[in-house]
């Protein structure tokens, strides 16, 4: 995290649950599962986490589902030419001894047809689907609108 | 930079094709050094007339004498929009009582989804000196030929959609002229300078 943020991001570290929480599934470790707050249900609302794979083997994120969305996809924001857009996408690569985000302005998970706005402290289940590691679930902490991720100080806590 | 500059030229052929479709093309013989093409006119030369989150017009002579922050977006947008409104929050807050003296406007993309209320709810979630305009579509598309920004309407599953837009940050001295983007993504060690040029 840049360190300009930091004074910000403690404030949020007081004022929300954190997402912190790590999940393994084989060589696959899931943290920072996070989301922000909607203004009512008819907006899509973001998934974002950090994926690692400590294998040898390239692995992939093929798919998303969650109770909280009707309709959750796999998007990229693309900048080209000046001109963001947001692809489908059918895979996100998780490339042996390496870790991917899915972060504001790349990868994240759309969710639309939300059962219910999301507020900022809420946590709900997302399963994640990997082509070769099969399906794990984590809880996906909701951060505030502003909010630009989690703060998971490993030390600190 | 060879790759922004690429960026720019790819934006102003866009920009031209949007400029030709909506009838504009005038002006820009008329008023735009062959050069400039490809740049936002200046304030003081553009037409457009929106409407403020507060109900309240809004044309770019209101604007004149003081420095310009505006970006293009909409509040449908999931990731792009309030990254760049967080962005925009924190560097406003590293510039502290100074950037009051700024006008800082985000401009939809999207007016049959964002109404002026819409806009004020969105916004009272980022820095409260951010505003918000919206207004008829051919005033949009005005703003956004004189601004040389490009959007599109992206038809979704289920009949919903979303916009395609340019996702720069333009910024303009108090008398109006261009000064510079922030692109998307640019370090704030980057932003926070710029935004310092067009208040000195
Ligand atoms: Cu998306």
């Amino acid at each position: 995290m840049k360190p300009l943020i930091m004074p910000f991001a403690l404030i949020l570290a007081a004022t929300t649950a954190q997402a912190c929480e790590t999940v393994t599934l084989g060589d696959l470790t899931i943290e920072h599962a996070w989301s922000k707050a909607t203004i009512g249900a008819d907006r899509p609302a973001v998934f974002y986490v950090e994926i690692s794979n400590r294998g040898a083997t390239d692995d992939a994120l093929v798919g998303i589902s969650t109770p909280a969305a009707g309709m959750p996809m796999l998007h990229e924001t693309v900048v080209k030419d000046g001109v963001a857009s947001m692809p489908h996408s059918m895979t996100i690569p998780v490339p042996a001894g390496q870790a991917v985000q899915l972060a504001p302005g790349g990868y994240h998970g759309m969710l639309m047809g939300l059962s219910a706005a999301l507020k900022a402290g809420d946590r709900f289940p997302m399963t994640l689907t990997f082509e070769k590691a099969g399906k794990v679930t984590v809880n996906v902490d909701v951060l505030p609108l502003r909010a630009e991720g989690p703060d998971c100080l490993d030390a600190g806590q | 930079m060879l790759g922004r500059r690429a960026v720019i030229l790819g934006l102003g052929g866009a920009i031209g094709a949007v400029a030709f479709m909506l009838g504009l093309g005038a002006w820009r013989t008329r008023n735009q050094p062959a050069l400039n093409a490809v740049l936002p006119m200046p304030l003081s030369m553009m037409g457009w007339q929106m409407t403020d989150q507060r109900g309240q017009s809004v044309r770019p002579a209101d604007w004149s004498g003081r420095p310009v922050i505006a970006f293009f977006g909409f509040t449908w947008c999931p990731d792009v929009c309030p990254t760049t409104l967080s962005d925009i929050s924190g560097w406003l807050e590293e510039l502290g009582p100074d950037a009051d003296r700024l006008t800082v406007a985000l401009i939809s993309v999207d007016p049959d989804r964002d109404s002026p209320q819409v806009l004020g709810e969105y916004l009272a979630n980022f820095d409260p000196r951010i505003i918000g305009l919206t207004g008829a579509p051919d005033q949009i598309a005005r703003a956004a030929a004189e601004f040389r920004v490009t959007y599109r309407k992206v038809p979704r599953d289920g009949g919903d959609y979303t916009m395609d837009h340019t996702a720069g940050v333009f910024l303009f001295y108090a008398d109006g002229r261009f000064a510079s983007i922030i692109d998307f993504h640019e370090d704030r060690r980057f932003a926070v300078p710029k935004i310092q040029r067009i208040l000195k």
